[in-house]
């Protein structure tokens, strides 16, 4: 309860965390160089090269600190499943 | 020769007419020529922010169009002697000025004021790369608040794209205003703070101007907030700024919360 209480009070960290990602993205897609996105679209090609994966699996995350930054990334891969003949849904 | 000076956002209601009401009377009053123009066509409103409403007889399109010259549509302000405003035109729309009009007007503007500021409407279209068109230097109006950010964000790609000094390959000067900031809920995390804003937009800040009623009671008076009330928090950070602008190295102290016994017994602000 007074962590939902926390959560609740301190929203700023997450527009602050919201806006990175956000601004990373359409920053490369309107022509301004940014390196989180150019190493989002080539993770992407190169790990679906050899697995199908969705582009929204790739997940890349930069945290500039004071003296070193942190690269995280997170892919999502399916797991290996035949796919079925035909497709109902 | 004279420093144009954008005051753009993309995002409405962030504060522009205000910024460029307040940057223009600090820089008059510091004993400089001042011409601020009004970009938006069809719903100007610096005028009204200024007290000069009653008093626009021409207006930029006039200018731009040869109706009118330049020293026609020009209106001086009351108080301070070297502030001067061209306003918007109400009628017509932003498609009636033309990229060599604005250019000759700009031109004609430069060689007779120290400064020139250009009150952006908002968006991205072609009002507002029109605005920013011809401009030395930029100063962005953020408030603390996602959308504002992103907006900002956009403005300042446009910026490095679509300015005559962009596309020379010469530099604009960019900073960034943050507004209507609240530095209580931004200690209790509850608004993005000035640390997170400058390096999401990584520009060099040209100040912080709190949210403050005496904001609104200026706009109320049509008068620039640092006359209207020259010793209150925004007009002190608006003054600030304009010194900055003018180059000065002045260190940006972010806004204390005032707490009485009351609100830091309760944690919440009166008002």
């Amino acid at each position: 309860m007074i962590w939902n209480w926390f959560k609740r009070r301190h929203s700023a960290p997450v527009a602050r965390e919201r806006l990175q990602i956000l601004l990373a993205h359409e920053r490369s897609t309107l022509g301004r160089s940014n390196l989180v996105a150019v190493l989002q679209d080539e993770i992407l090609s190169v790990i679906s090269r050899h697995v199908f994966i969705d582009p929204d699996s790739v997940q890349v995350k930069m945290d500039r600190g004071a003296t070193i930054s942190t690269l995280e990334i997170e892919i999502e891969i399916p797991n290996m499943v035949a796919p079925p003949l035909a497709v109902t849904y | 020769m004279a420093n144009v000076v954008v005051v753009t956002s993309g995002k409405g209601g962030v504060g522009k007419t205000t910024t460029t009401a307040a940057l223009g009377a600090a820089l008059a009053q510091a004993g400089q020529t001042v011409a601020v123009v009004d970009f938006d066509v069809g719903l100007r409103n610096l005028d009204l922010v200024l007290g000069a409403e009653r008093r626009v007889v021409f207006d930029l399109i006039n200018v731009v169009q040869g109706a009118a010259k330049l020293q026609q549509a020009l209106i001086r302000d009351k108080r301070i002697e070297t502030l001067w405003l061209l306003p918007a035109s109400q009628t017509r729309d932003k498609d009636a000025l033309t990229d060599e009009g604005v250019a000759r007007v700009i031109d004609e503007l430069r060689q007779r004021f120290d400064w020139v500021l250009c009150d952006s409407p908002a968006g991205i279209e072609r009002g507002a790369q029109l605005a920013m068109r011809h401009a030395d230097q930029a100063v962005i109006v953020t408030n603390p608040e996602v959308s504002s950010v992103r907006d900002s964000d956009r403005i300042i790609g446009l910026l490095d794209a679509k300015t005559v000094r962009a596309e020379r390959g010469e530099r604009i000067a960019k900073h960034v205003l943050v507004t209507r900031f609240d530095p209580a809920r931004a200690s209790r995390g509850e608004m993005l703070g000035i640390a997170d804003i400058v390096e999401i937009l990584s520009l060099p800040l040209l100040g912080i101007i709190p949210e403050s009623q005496e904001v609104l009671r200026a706009s109320n008076l049509g008068t620039p907030v640092v006359l209207s009330n020259p010793a209150s928090a925004p007009a002190l950070a608006y003054t600030e700024a304009a010194r900055r602008l003018e180059g000065e190295d002045l260190d940006i102290v972010i806004p204390a919360e005032k707490r009485g016994l009351f609100t830091k017994l309760f944690g919440r602000r009166a008002a």
